[in-house]
């Protein structure tokens, strides 16, 4: 089934972004629970249903030219927001061979990659582009490799280095963070980038999650999904533009809830660069309004219920709660109150 | 485990030196999955008696997916493995292996590779050498064997690295003097050993002495066989016994039995599939449980009741 695009739509401004009914269908609902703790919640990536955000390893979709042009934009404004460190240029040509060689195998009709020992021609047509290179040779590519593939994928991508037993974050393309920063965490290792999440050291995740991730093998890629919210479809919730989207917390109204809070969803994706031996992580982010979400009335009521009984300090650092009480309110009508949901 | 397995043709058998011989894996189809340098592979060997799971170092280039190559020191007291490779595998044959894993790779940030090879553990530094001078790094090679019989690649290795390349010959009474060697080396300097276990603990000693941070200290591993040995498992409350062979775990024979548990990361970190014994040894292989709770539960997806030991289960 062939991917269809639908034209552009802003991110910014005057946030044209909407899902069609398909887009919604497939939106990756977070919570098996009535309730949401952290957890190690990491599982063997296996090909999912046909259609699902889960079939193939990165996912293309009906936004791909908005979230493209949204990524110029960002690198137009800020192009540090994609680094590479010196000792990670293998791994990121790695990165490009991976993602040339999963596109162009997954979504035929857009992309095509043709292989001749280092002699590589890329093409693209959603973007109608024709590029030959010689693989490993950085002057026969109009910019540096993971610049190069990133501009033409959908999601963030952090490329993590492994060595002295930990995972350090020494290149990335980072253009629609939640709420965080490629260049304040560069360098960092994994246990500091995660430094400021609350309570869930204690419950000693991150050390358990950081000896999983440390040891995923060539070909045996995992994922996860994560979440929070975000006012208005803004994909560059970033921390050097806080000052552009963090006070649109306080414009939510009980009257404008519905169409301007949403739902950001995190498909997070973790694949071994297998000649570099650094690690790909992915974070393709999927938005839904409000309105749109509650189309699907079993997720309105799911959600609805894991808001309510959010523990504050989680409300605070996902930056829910300003407006917390607002959406809960206005989910109440989609919970029938004492049965439990069904949404899967 | 057995879904990841590929499937590879001997396609090239090569004598090195009297002891020492290299075997070409090609696959079926296409190419191999990549790998970095410091890989190795697991082989599944079938033994008459039983099939035999032996690790490897890749010793190819990184750049060419098109095979795998690794070389093979045919052990005196071999218990089948080496033996088997030497003695029964040949042109044509075909085999199962893992994909490649990496436990030893080198360090990133290191400004000068040492290595340190004795005979056979010359392996991971082929794979290392082809890198190293492609990305134009800093790195020397101090061989130890024993000429005629464990010197393998060491003509090669003369004509491609003389300038990196050190070798000590026991035949000829040549001596590396680690001591010496590591106290004399640059800031930001990482060494890799490969080699018999008494070079390994001779590095770490002159090393430490040298005031060497553990972390600059690297040595080769592989990642254990698993999932392991086969055992038997009783459940008590659906009074049932199960086997579970050597190549599934624990959490993948009680599936098989329609014994459904709640898992996520087949990993043993998430917590999901704990479940709790009430007799008999196991090996616990998780991240997860406290040694407190390892009294009375474990992780079927990684941990296994030990050899020989009546594993009952709370199921």
């Amino acid at each position: 089934m062939s991917v269809v695009f639908n034209p552009i739509e802003s991110y910014r401004d005057d946030f044209t972004f909407r899902n069609t009914s398909k887009a919604i269908k497939r939106f990756p609902f977070p919570f098996p629970e009535d309730q949401y703790m952290y957890s190690v919640n990491i599982e063997p990536a296996l090909k999912g249903e046909a259609g699902s955000v889960f079939e193939h390893w990165f996912d293309i979709d009906e936004h791909y030219l908005s979230e493209v042009a949204e990524r110029a934009k960002v690198l137009e404004k800020d192009p540090d927001r994609c680094l590479v460190m010196p000792h990670m240029e293998c791994a990121a040509w790695d990165s490009l061979a991976l993602l040339m060689t999963h596109l162009a195998r997954d979504y035929p009709e857009w992309f095509e990659l043709y292989q001749s020992g280092d002699q590589w021609v890329w093409v693209n047509h959603a973007l109608n582009l024709r590029q030959a290179f010689t693989y490993g040779d950085s002057e026969t590519l109009p910019c540096e490799p993971l610049e190069y593939i990133t501009r033409q994928v959908q999601g963030d991508f952090a490329i993590l280095d492994q060595r002295d037993n930990n995972l350090w974050m020494d290149a990335g393309m980072v253009t629609g963070p939640a709420d965080w920063s490629i260049k304040f965490d560069a360098g960092m290792n994994f246990t500091q980038w995660h430094a400021p999440v609350p309570m869930a050291h204690k419950m000693g995740v991150f050390d358990r999650a950081l000896k999983y991730l440390m040891n995923i093998q060539v070909d045996r890629p995992v994922r996860r999904l994560n979440w929070t919210m975000t006012v208005n479809p803004r994909l560059d919730t970033s921390s050097e533009t806080y000052h552009e989207w963090g006070h649109e917390r306080s414009l939510v109204t009980p009257d404008n809830v519905a169409q301007m809070v949403h739902l950001r969803v995190e498909l997070q994706f973790l694949a071994r660069l297998p000649r570099s031996h650094a690690l790909m992580f992915s974070i393709r982010t999927y938005l839904i309004r409000l309105d749109e979400l509650a189309t699907q009335p079993e997720w309105a009521c799911r959600l609805h219920r894991v808001l309510r009984e959010l523990p504050d300090e989680l409300a605070d650092y996902k930056g829910l709660s300003q407006y917390r009480a607002m959406v809960v309110d206005w989910l109440k009508s989609y919970d029938p109150a004492e049965r439990p949901c069904c949404a899967e | 485990m057995m879904r990841s397995m590929i499937e590879v043709e001997v396609t090239k058998v090569k004598q090195i030196t009297d002891v020492i011989r290299e075997f070409t894996l090609s696959p079926m189809t296409g190419s191999l999955p990549g790998f970095s340098s410091g890989s190795h592979i697991q082989l599944h060997l079938p033994t008459s008696v039983r099939v035999l799971k032996k690790a490897y170092s890749l010793l190819s280039d990184p750049a060419d997916t098109s095979s795998y190559r690794i070389a093979v020191r045919l052990q005196e007291h071999s218990k089948g493995g080496s033996r088997f490779m030497h003695e029964r595998l040949s042109e044509g044959d075909h085999l199962h292996i893992t994909p490649p894993a990496n436990l030893f790779a080198p360090n990133s940030f290191a400004r000068h590779h040492l290595m340190i090879a004795g005979g056979i553990g010359i392996t991971p530094f082929l794979s290392y050498l082809a890198e190293f001078q492609r990305q134009s790094k800093s790195y020397e090679l101090h061989y130890a064997y024993r000429g005629g019989v464990t010197d393998a690649y060491v003509t090669d290795l003369r004509q491609a690295f003389s300038a990196k390349l050190h070798t000590y010959d026991s035949n000829l009474e040549q001596r590396l003097d680690l001591d010496q060697l590591l106290s004399n080396q640059p800031v930001g300097t990482h060494v890799y050993v490969c080699g018999p276990e008494r070079l390994r603990l001779a590095v770490q000693e002159a090393a430490t002495k040298n005031a060497w941070s553990p972390s600059r200290i690297h040595w080769e591993a592989f990642a254990g066989a698993e999932p392991g040995q086969a055992f038997q498992v009783e459940l008590a409350r659906l009074n049932k016994t199960l086997e579970v062979s050597a190549d599934e775990s624990l959490l993948e024979a009680l599936e098989a039995s329609g014994v459904e548990i709640p898992n996520l990361c087949r990993g043993g970190v998430c917590g999901q599939c704990v479940t709790t014994y009430l007799e008999g040894e196991v090996e616990h292989r998780d991240a997860f449980l406290s040694q407190a709770d390892q009294s009375q539960q474990l992780m079927p997806c990684v941990s296994r009741g030990r050899c020989g030991s009546r594993l009952v289960l709370d199921l």
